[in-house]
């Protein structure tokens, strides 16, 4: 059995979502990983640095840049025959592609997964995490998206794959790249920080997340936001973490002003410690949270952005 | 140009789900149903486009048990014009609901596809793409934004660091994200006016489509469960404990 991997990048290397589904395709036999795109000679040869790739395949082609669905879907398919497994991380652009191979392929996609039992067997998070399916596939080929969360990434070095240049093929015209327009930001991306804080409904309006950017820094913390703050319009919906935004599983959680509600728990509960800072003893964040504080955040965010300025 | 809107029913987001003792599933007898949030969303985006005068006909399609009919009225009452209802008792999964839907687009030749981003039950988040597939269509998911000129659909999609602009060839498949319009309620007399609107009935073997799972449930488990921790007074209690006990700062 030998797993593809298609693989995310940018400037740092490969992404960590990414290592999470090498980790995972490690766990079903022989993997080669797949970089595809334009200027590809950094993302390759990190691609060759992690442990357990043994071949990385480099589709260089203008058409690939962008990881386009309908481009990058058509260049998995044409390598599908050479592998059991087809996988990418449960991310924006895991969850465009996947779904198209899957469908080329005639296969029904196995999202979002969080274990692997065997070659065909598999657990999954359904209604926002309050269920975890183990679900058979009686495909011949499996289509796989890989919840980061739920793999540890493998590491960024220690590897030595090979490296082949591949053909892009033909790839299909109807659909262009246009523009990015990315937060930009000194801080870590939600899915690979070590710390987030997250601020809800509570914090009353945008202008108030600016209490959370002291102790972001302080702590290296990545900043996220429950869906009733992103559909309230204080933050954009990229903060989101929830079951329709990032899973996240940090070490610490630190939750402002966030009730609890099921679909934000779905985001972040595999977190390591949770901590939770609510002026409602009565909210259900805490019934989750390893470490509560009964106060209103407008007097408990200044004293701990202080607290951790002394210590 | 004609849009088609495929609807979910779906437990509503409300309910508070519990797994069946027995592990074969999610509970669902005597649960409130309604319309998956997304597909709401999908709804409003086509009778927005209907309302501009892009839009001339748009088609609610659903699928599932009898039910499902209800989930094509509450579209009808938004604002759709008919409706399908592929009915069986078979459990469907997206690559099913797609070729089912490939079957209709055929039928119906429409410019547009609008569906949710994913449904809240099997959180697949696969439908659209597939349907895009199947049909060699481009795709717009996880759309903010949509503009129509000429042959050419612009979406601004919401991705991980931010969003993203991509331009589509006619026909296409859009897959909606929260923040691309806030879905309308019904009003009365549009709820009266959707009970005269048709619904057309079929089966999956009307259009040939064989729409056995491949994915087999074998169990769904509760997830491991957290337990509530403690309080702490004040924010130096909690600092102190952060450091010295759960050592993660």
């Amino acid at each position: 059995m030998t797993a593809l991997v298609l693989l995310e990048f940018d400037a740092t290397g490969i992404k960590q979502p990414s290592r999470s589904a090498v980790a995972a395709a490690v766990a079903l036999g022989d993997v080669h990983a797949l970089v595809a795109g334009v200027d590809l000679a950094a993302a390759a040869a990190a691609a060759a640095k992690l442990p357990g790739v043994s071949k990385v395949l480099v589709a260089e082609a203008a058409g690939l840049d962008h990881q386009m669905a309908e481009q990058t879907s058509a260049l998995l398919v044409s390598l599908a025959p050479a592998y059991t497994h087809l996988l990418a991380a449960t991310t924006a652009v895991g969850k465009n592609i996947m779904p198209r191979v899957a469908a080329l392929l005639d296969v029904q996609p196995i999202s979002d997964i969080a274990a692997v039992v065997d070659a065909d067997t598999f657990v999954r998070p359904i209604y926002a995490g309050n269920g975890m399916a183990t679900v058979k596939s009686s495909d011949a080929k499996k289509v796989i998206t890989v919840r980061a969360a739920s793999f540890d990434p493998v590491a960024a070095e220690g590897g030595s794959a090979a490296v082949e240049s591949i053909s892009a093929g033909d790839l299909p015209s109807i659909s262009r790249f246009v523009s990015a327009e990315l937060s930009k930001s000194e801080r870590p991306e939600l899915t690979a920080a070590r710390i987030v804080i997250s601020g809800g409904r509570g914090m009353q309006n945008g202008d108030n997340f600016k209490l959370l950017d002291p102790i972001a820094d302080k702590l290296g913390a990545a900043v996220g936001a429950s869906r009733a703050a992103v559909d309230a319009g204080f933050v954009p919906n990229e903060f989101q973490v929830g079951q329709t935004g990032k899973i996240v599983a940090p070490e610490l959680y630190i939750a402002v002003g966030i009730s609890g509600a099921i679909q934000h728990l779905a985001g972040m509960k595999d977190s390591k410690v949770i901590v939770a800072i609510n002026k409602d003893e009565e909210a259900p964040i805490f019934q989750v949270a390893d470490y509560g504080l009964v106060a209103d955040l407008f007097t408990a965010l200044p004293e701990l952005a202080a607290e951790l300025e002394r210590s | 140009m004609k849009i088609l809107v495929p609807v979910k029913r779906v437990v509503d987001y409300n309910v508070k789900v519990r797994v069946k003792t027995d592990g074969t599933g999610i509970e669902t007898a005597g649960v409130k149903m309604s319309m998956n949030p997304f597909d709401e969303i999908a709804v409003e985006e086509a009778v927005r486009l209907k309302e501009k005068g892009i839009a001339t006909e748009i088609v609610a399609i659903s699928m599932g048990v009898a039910q499902c009919a209800e989930t094509i009225r509450t579209a009808l009452a938004m604002g759709a014009d008919r409706g399908i209802l592929v009915e069986t008792d078979v459990e469907l999964q997206p690559l099913a609901v797609a070729k089912l839907l490939k079957a209709i687009v055929e039928q119906e030749q429409p410019g547009l596809v609008i569906l949710g981003k994913q449904a809240i039950d099997d959180d697949m988040s696969a439908t659209g793409q597939m349907l895009a597939a199947l049909l060699g269509w481009s795709q717009g998911t996880f759309a903010s934004k949509l503009e129509i000129a000429d042959d050419t659909l612009t979406v601004t999609r919401e991705v991980d660091g931010g969003l993203e602009t991509v331009a589509l060839t006619l026909p296409s498949i859009v897959t909606t994200d929260l923040r691309l319009n806030e879905p309308r309620y019904a009003s009365l007399p549009n709820i009266m006016k959707a009970r005269k609107k048709p619904i057309d009935n079929k089966k999956p073997a009307d259009y040939g489509v064989d729409p056995t799972p491949r994915l087999t449930t074998i169990k769904v488990e509760e997830p491991a469960k957290r337990k509530a921790g403690q309080k702490v007074g004040s924010i130096a209690e909690l600092v102190s404990k952060l450091k010295t006990e759960a050592k993660v700062i």
